[in-house]
Order: C-alpha cells, then sequence, then structure tokens
C-alpha cells in the first residue's frame, strides 16, 4: 500500500467507524495530537485538544462503545477527505508526511465543518504502514469551540 | 419588561420557572442588572504582568480591555473608541505603548486617555479634552485576581465575596511563595445553552455518576497508576475520573456551603493523596518541602488540610483550587455561552506538578475531554427540555429543609448532594434582579 492508500484507507476506517480497526494502525508508542494553539512546540507545558498516548487513544475509543456515551451516542457521522498528500522526508525508516483534512462532521442536527494541517509519522510495516506520530492542526483550535467528540 | 413581582414568582423555594433559563427577555434584563451590577472575575494579575500587557475580554456584552498601566496598576477599560465607536483593541492578548483604532487612527495610552486624533485641526481642542477609553466603574484586585464591577456603588469586593474568599486563599496558598501564574493556553468552549446551566453543574454531585459515567468506566479499565518513576502521564486525570464514580456515601458526605450571593464550594472530595498517589511520592514531598520552607511547618500543614473541590463565584466563575484551573463563564444569548478555561503555574513548585496540571486539563476540562463533552451534551439537552412550554417548572427539591445556617451567612448543605447551592444562586439572581 503507498502512502496516499494508506491515509484514505484510515480516513476510510474513520468514516465507517470502525474505530477498534483504526486504532490497530498506530504503535505501540504512538502519539494523536491536536494542538490548542498554533505552532505549539510541546503536548506537556500547553494545553491540547487531544493529546494521547496509544493507552489513552485506547480508552477514548472505549468510552465512545459505552452505552451511556451521551456526547458521541450516536456517534457523528463524519467525511474526512484528505488531500495535498506530500512526502516531507525519509529517514530511519520514517516517513514524514505532510496532508490537509476536510472533515464534514453532522450529529445531532448540528453540522460543522474542519479544516486542519496534517502530519504523519509512518514507519513501514508488512507491505504497508504503522502511525508512530499524527499531528492535528486544526485551523480552529484557538477559536471559540462546542465541545469535540470525534476524531481526526 | 417584567415587573419585579413577576419575577419574584419564577423563583420559589423549592422550584424554578424556565423562563429564567429560555426567556430572552429575562437574558436582556439579566445583562443590565446581574452582570450590570455585580463584580465579575476577569482574570488574574500574570497576564498583565509588564506596563503595556493587556488582555481582552468581556463583562456581559461589554467588550472591555484588561491592562496594566505605566504607573504598575490594572486598568479596566471598555473596548470602544470615543470617536465612531469600533472596537479599538483586536479580541486578544498582547503588549501595546498606546491602544490606536484601525478607523480613524485616535490613540489611546495605556490608562485610556485620548493621546492623538488624525488632522487636529478639525477640532476644537477643547472639545477633546476628557475623551477616552471610558474606565469600567469599579475594580479591584484580591490575591492576585482580577475584579471589576459596571456599577459605580454597591458592595466593595470582599464584602461581595464574603467568606468564598476562603477558596481563592486556598489557590493562592498553595503555591509556595504565594506565587502563581496563569500559563499552559486558553481551552474555549461554546455551548448551546443558558450560562447559568454550568454554574448549576459545577457543585451537583449526583450528576456525575450519570453524565460521566462513561468516562467512568474507561477510567477504570486504565492501568494503575504506576509507583513513583514509573507514572503515566494520564495518571492525574485517570485518578479525577475514578473519582468521579465515588460511590453516593461519599457524596453524600462531602461538605458543601453556599453564601447569601450565590456563590458556594464543595469540600472534601479530594485529598493530596488521591491526586498525588501519596504524602510519600517524591514529587508531592518535594512540593511540601518548598511549602513549608516558604511558609513554616505549622502554616504549611494547616494549608494542605484544605480540601476543596470547585468553587463558583457567581455570577461568571468557577474554579478548582487545589487542580489549579479557573473558569471564566460570559453569557452570548440565553442559549448560547462561552467558557474560557485557564490553567495555572505554581511558580515554585517541582515541574512535574504542571505538566500534571495541564494533562488534568485536556482530559478533564478540555473541549476535546472525556468528561466536559458529556456534560456539554447534557447542558444543551436541558436547553432543548426547558424551550418547551408543555411543562414550566424545574424542580430543585433535593435536600431544601434540611439544609443548615451557620455564621456569616452561610448556609451547608443537608448533605453534599443537597441542591442548596442552586437555590442560593437563584435566590442571589432574583435579588440582583429586584433589588437596588
Amino acid at each position: 500500500m503507498n502512502v496516499e492508500q494508506f491515509l484514505y484507507h484510515e480516513a476510510r476506517l474513520l468514516d465507517t467507524q470502525q474505530l477498534e480497526a483504526w486504532l490497530e494502525l498506530f504503535t505501540d508508542d504512538a502519539v494523536y495530537w491536536v494542538p490548542l494553539e498554533a505552532n505549539q512546540r510541546d503536548g506537556h507545558h500547553t494545553s491540547s485538544i487531544i493529546h494521547d498516548d496509544r493507552t489513552l487513544l485506547g480508552l477514548r475509543i472505549q468510552q465512545a462503545r459505552h452505552p451511556r456515551a451521551h456526547a458521541r451516542l450516536p456517534l457523528a457521522r463524519t467525511v474526512h477527505q484528505v488531500g495535498n498528500v506530500m512526502l516531507l522526508s525519509e529517514e530511519d525508516s520514517e516517513l514524514r508526511v505532510a496532508s490537509t483534512l476536510q472533515l464534514v462532521e453532522w450529529r445531532q442536527d448540528k453540522q460543522r465543518v474542519w479544516g486542519a494541517l496534517v502530519e504523519h509519522r509512518l514507519r513501514p510495516a508488512g507491505g504497508s504502514f504503522k502511525i508512530a506520530h499524527k499531528r492535528v492542526d486544526l485551523v480552529n483550535s484557538e477559536g471559540e469551540l462546542d465541545g469535540i467528540a470525534i476524531l481526526f | 419588561m417584567a415587573a419585579n413581582e413577576q419575577l419574584a414568582m419564577l423563583v420559589q423555594a423549592d422550584r424554578v420557572h424556565r423562563a429564567v433559563y429560555a426567556d430572552a427577555a429575562i437574558f436582556d434584563l439579566e445583562m443590565e442588572r446581574l452582570f450590570g451590577r455585580a463584580w465579575l472575575v476577569l482574570g488574574h494579575v500574570s497576564q498583565v504582568g509588564r506596563p503595556g500587557d493587556y488582555f481582552t475580554t468581556r463583562m456581559g456584552r461589554e467588550p472591555v480591555i484588561v491592562v496594566r498601566k505605566d504607573g504598575g496598576e490594572i486598568g479596566v477599560l471598555v473596548n470602544r473608541c470615543a470617536h465612531r465607536g469600533a472596537m479599538v483593541c483586536a479580541e486578544g492578548r498582547g503588549h501595546l505603548e498606546r491602544f490606536v483604532c484601525p478607523y480613524h487612527g485616535w490613540s489611546y495610552d495605556r490608562g485610556g486617555a485620548l493621546r492623538a486624533v488624525p488632522v487636529p485641526g478639525g477640532y476644537r481642542k477643547e472639545n477633546l479634552l476628557g475623551l477616552g477609553l471610558a474606565a469600567v466603574p469599579r475594580m479591584a484586585v484580591y490575591r492576585g485576581f482580577i475584579f471589576a464591577s459596571l456599577a459605580a456603588s454597591g458592595p466593595g469586593l470582599e464584602e461581595f465575596l464574603g467568606p468564598a474568599k476562603s477558596s481563592f486563599d486556598d489557590f493562592v496558598d498553595r503555591a509556595p511563595g504565594g506565587e502563581l501564574e496563569v500559563a499552559g493556553g486558553v481551552f474555549k468552549h461554546a455551548y448551546n445553552g443558558n450560562w447559568k446551566l454550568m454554574l448549576e453543574n459545577h457543585l451537583d454531585g449526583v450528576h456525575p455518576a450519570y453524565v460521566h459515567a462513561s468516562s467512568i468506566a474507561a477510567a477504570r479499565g486504565a492501568p494503575e497508576p504506576g509507583a513513583p518513576g514509573s507514572e503515566h502521564y494520564f495518571d492525574i486525570a485517570v485518578r479525577q475520573m475514578r473519582q468521579n464514580g465515588a460511590p453516593e456515601a461519599l457524596w453524600e458526605s462531602i461538605g458543601l456551603w453556599t453564601t447569601p450571593r450565590g456563590h458556594g464550594w464543595l469540600g472534601d472530595y479530594h485529598t493530596d493523596k488521591r491526586l498525588t498517589g501519596g504524602d510519600e511520592h517524591p514529587v508531592f514531598k518535594e512540593y511540601k518541602k518548598k511549602l513549608v520552607q516558604a511558609a513554616g511547618e505549622a502554616e504549611a500543614e494547616r494549608v494542605l488540610g484544605v480540601t476543596r473541590w470547585n468553587t463558583i463565584i457567581y455570577p461568571n466563575c468557577s474554579f478548582m483550587s487545589q487542580f489549579r484551573q479557573l473558569r471564566i463563564i460570559q453569557p452570548l444569548a440565553v442559549d448560547r455561552s462561552v467558557v474560557h478555561t485557564y490553567s495555572f503555574r505554581m511558580k515554585d513548585a517541582p515541574a512535574q506538578m504542571f505538566r500534571d496540571t495541564v494533562a488534568f486539563a485536556n482530559v478533564v476540562n478540555g473541549t476535546g475531554s472525556w468528561v466536559l463533552t458529556d456534560d456539554l451534551e447534557v447542558y444543551e439537552r436541558v436547553q432543548r427540555g426547558l424551550a418547551c412550554a408543555a411543562a414550566e417548572w424545574v424542580y430543585l427539591g433535593r435536600g431544601h429543609g434540611g439544609d443548615v445556617d451557620e455564621a456569616d451567612g452561610v448556609r451547608r448543605g443537608a448533605s453534599g448532594t443537597s441542591e442548596v447551592f442552586i437555590r442560593a444562586q437563584l435566590n442571589a439572581w432574583l435579588d440582583y434582579m429586584t433589588k437596588q
């Protein structure tokens, strides 16, 4: 699977709500990061909209499956539109890949549109890739936002 | 406009009319009589450390600038040009020598005085004297927290705070040397609901088991918090979410206090042991050492013996002194509210404690939080329910009749789950709305 196909595959898993399969795309030492601030350098000294290691990401998905996960029941329906895929660098068997994300979310008569610059660090694995790091910089991360209960 | 008698009928001993949450005309009146009169929390002195530092915020509907003036005092200025009314300062924060209006370049100094206008020959000089960015009538600082009031007269800040001062004391006293600063970014979240719904939720000890059932379950499935040296970065958040699932008997036993101005706080919910993994944890020991060095052994023991969970400062603030989180609520419309959530760093405490604060904020209070998002979902459902005219009353009878009056106007809940804090907020609401 090439890089673009892999990113489309990842988006498809999210859009078809196969969250457990999506989680399997991540390495054990992975970080999934949606910074709060533009050009944020670090997830430990500044807050983040989401800053999860693999364990927290797994628990987040468990929460979403709970029968009383009020903000996630039902899960929002989404379309993740991935574009502008660019290979930034390839070193130490890790690829840095930039892309853009446009996302339409709909839940309980509320439709929202998101835009983000995305960077993946991918490690080749068995003819495909694993995600070692995913950073999603929402264009409105510093705005006044309604609660976020989706994955980007 | 609703007459005072009509307003008084809306708030009864153990119930409140839905109009208080859903009627746009009442909201307009709140902006004038409640947000226009009460002391409002605006922020912390560390946000305006040097002369020229400023940040913008709102007091009810009024856009204001909080600025450190050249003399070192703090000013609160209405963010509106004296000329044609444009908002002079873009929303946000920064550092400026002059506030310059983008429309015609009218410039104001850090105290709000008009310093320059373009083509000044077009005016008679004496007509410009006295023009400036209007200062908000009253401003005061309590232990580093900045307050202002749009009313020229009324109770002073200390009288307004009353016994709720002790929660700010706890916030500051817990920092070695009393040194606190806003740090780590600001979460700004919004919801389609009335501003009161947040304040009526933060001292509610019954809701966690239901609203937060999913995050409690997830946290119970999380890895056990690590021993010293092998902690997970999320341990503090997992501890908190598990604590939300505390047994009923614990919630019932928690102290819950209110004041006649509508303030309130929950005690006894957390101990430092529950937060940090125990008195013997190296980080906690280092912190306690700093506290003892700065304040002495006896004072350090006293400070750590105070256990506060959320405190509400009515009508616009909720904070957690023990976790160093402070939320300011800004009402936008009867059914739309914005909350800014700040984290604080204790300057002279171990660095790990601030990392814990950040991790806690992300998971518990952040816009993408596991916990907050369920609260927001419920606020919106309440708002939709209260928009319905078929049923008129909200029932607030839990603990009613069993609450206990203590000294200084303080009323203690019949138990930790009494709705006494909502009754106190609504009594204060009625007072602001119908008196003065």
